[in-house]
């Protein structure tokens, strides 16, 4: 079982984010289960998404409290929400901003988390580039097939496309696979380093 | 052919394939996505014939889909929460009246105060309203059992709720092998209703009935229901036969042949439930679990018979009555007379998580005789602050509601992973 937690506010994606990595998975052969964690629906409050994935039937139904990979698609959370809780040694970290961990302000995560799995992507602004529009969710996803590799960039390629056919699906594949490149660039530094 | 997909939009999809001529709705969360869909599929010209009836209010869902089954169409309607207590009273004239009328009721809790999100006590408010209640464990049983509550609900002329959590299975993405139309229409027969209003053959339904003969219509009612009883399992074996897979039917055990304790649950918590059993069976404790599937009628029966030789019965629900205790563990009760401890579990209440580890610890108590039998359980209670919020009763003055003063106290402004 592996489970992923995306942080986001209302109006990001953040749900979408997880249903698309859970048709990715599905479409790769495993099982996949994708959940809210709604408050009151409203744009730009705090939103947590879950997606557990499983070469077993899933039963489980609780939130995921100890995620093996977290998501962050908005890092001004970083100062309003617990977002690294339940994360092992082991986790991945892939924080959605244009600075380096360091300059975020979070130097201490480095020791508590493997440093080629805690990284931030600028997926604003790749998706401003590619898409046009600050949705970072769908770019996001491509950086974390390249983190984690539990689903492949096409599975989520694909997952855009047959969520958003046409040329918004397209641009969102190009925001994907360019955070994917950059993530790979940046994992490669630190393996190499 | 199985498909990742959101669980509104699997049953929004297969009751489409169950051909309902008139959809009557009013969207409340967490039902909206499914209404949603299936107005999309009106519009679209995708489910044809049919009628989507954008009304004013539950109530008025409800006396649509009873005018459109009474004038011998297929209806359909979903709701939750307080959308089914503006139902009520027109719900025991459905079932009052013998329509077949199908609903989906997405749980959720009712207020005040306001929640959206899941637990059962929506359902359970309307359980002696005359409807069948049906409970689905997964989106994929959600979805098998529409196609089943269609057949069931014309076959004896009752109205069918099927109930699936809120948010917990309505908003989650999993695998659903959706049923085809062309399986539906091989397994439901074209609806042939018992009565039918016709201006050309103009009658009168719904007549008022005295002392003289209520008694006898309302054991007819009751008759009728537990008729249900023994239909329920041989539409889930025609299903099996036709679609090569097991939905809904009475009861479903897990691993309780040989347990000594056994945890009683309805709905989507099954799933949870059962991890923390192969864990507990893994260090060699006797346990199992039964879903119970239908609610309405009452399986006593079929309940008496799976837990014959458990010594320990674990009753968790969603909803319970206030000031008197379990509602579903009254009912168990009722099935099992004296013999089995009988432990009353309330968890899940207004979409609070019930995970493994608080269920394992549970579980635990109630081995290790921890736990009361005679006393009503609260899952993960918060005593802390129950005594603190009761301090401030005590001290006096005008101490201003619970509900206002808690969420102060605690700070909450959001969603939280829990």
């Amino acid at each position: 079982m592996f489970g992923v937690r995306i942080h986001g506010r209302g109006g990001q994606g953040v749900v979408t984010a997880a249903e698309l990595l859970s048709v990715a998975a599905f479409d790769e052969g495993r099982h996949a289960q994708a959940f809210p964690t709604f408050g009151s629906e409203r744009t730009g409050a705090p939103v947590v998404s879950f997606c557990r994935i499983d070469d077993r039937p899933i039963r489980v139904r609780e939130p995921i409290a100890e995620p093996d990979a977290l998501i962050v698609q908005d890092p001004t959370l970083l100062h309003q929400v617990d977002l690294f809780s339940g994360l092992g040694a082991n986790a991945y970290v892939l924080i959605n901003s244009s600075r380096g961990i360091a300059e975020l302000g979070l130097a201490e995560l480095s020791g508590r988390f493997r440093r080629e799995r805690l990284l931030t992507v600028p997926a604003t602004a790749l998706a401003r580039e590619h898409v046009g529009r600050p949705l970072p969710n769908a770019v996001l996803l491509g950086g974390f097939a390249a983190l984690a590799g539990v689903v492949s960039i096409d599975a989520v390629a694909a997952a855009i496309r047959g969520r958003f056919p046409g040329p918004v699906g397209e641009a969102n594949v190009a925001g994907a696979e360019a955070a994917g490149g950059y993530v790979r660039g940046e994992v490669g530094g630190l393996v190499g380093a | 052919m199985l498909e990742q997909l959101e669980g509104s939009q699997a049953i929004a999809r297969t009751v489409a394939a169950c051909r309902p001529e008139v959809i009557s709705a009013y969207p409340i969360s967490p039902q909206t996505h499914i209404v949603e869909g299936l107005s999309d599929l009106v519009r679209a010209g995708d489910l044809a014939p049919c009628e989507y009836l954008m009304v004013e209010s539950e109530f008025g869902a409800m006396s649509a889909c009873i005018g459109a089954s009474a004038a011998g169409a297929r209806a359909y309607t979903a709701t939750a929460s307080q959308g089914l207590l503006y139902m009520a009273e027109a719900l025991y004239n459905a079932s009052g009246l013998g329509l077949p009328i199908v609903m989906t009721l997405a749980n959720r809790a009712i207020g005040a105060p306001i929640n959206i999100w899941n637990d059962h006590s929506d359902a359970m408010s309307q359980r002696d309203s005359g409807w069948i209640q049906l409970y689905a464990e997964t989106n994929q049983e959600a979805a098998d059992l529409h196609v089943q509550a269609f057949r069931l609900a014309e076959r004896i002329s009752l109205p069918v709720m099927v109930c699936m959590d809120g948010f917990i299975l309505t908003h989650a993405y999993e695998e659903v092998d959706v049923p085809s139309p062309e399986r539906v229409d091989a397994y439901l027969p074209p609806f042939e209703p018992r009565q039918v209003l016709d201006p050309d053959e103009p009658v009168t339904i719904g007549a008022m009935v005295g002392p003289e003969a209520f008694t006898e219509v309302r054991y007819l009612m009751h008759a009728k229901q537990l008729e249900a009883l023994d239909l329920i399992p041989s539409i889930a074996g025609e299903f099996e036969s036709a679609f090569g897979r097991r939905s809904g039917g009475l009861v479903r055990g897990y691993r309780i042949e040989d347990a000594e304790t056994v945890v009683i649950a309805l709905g989507s918590v099954l799933g949870t439930i059962e991890e923390v059993v192969d864990e507990l069976r893994e260090q060699g404790v006797r346990i199992g679990a039964l879903a119970i599937k239908c609610f309405r009628p009452w399986p006593s029966q079929e309940i008496r018979a799976a837990l014959s030789d458990v010594g320990r019965v674990i009753v968790l629900e969603k909803a319970f009555a206030v000031g008197a205790g379990g509602i579903v563990g009254q009912n168990v009760r009722l099935a099992l007379g004296g013999g089995a401890r009988i432990h009353d579990v309330i968890g899940g209440l207004g979409g609070r998580p019930i995970t493994r580890r608080s269920l394992r610890t549970l579980l635990e108590d109630v081995l290790a005789d921890r736990l009361e039998p005679r006393l009503l359980h609260f899952l993960d209670l918060d005593h802390d602050v129950v005594e603190r919020e009761l301090e401030r009763l005590r001290r006096g003055g005008r101490p201003g509601p619970h509900a206002e003063n808690i969420v102060r106290e605690l700070g909450i402004v959001a969603a939280r992973p829990h």
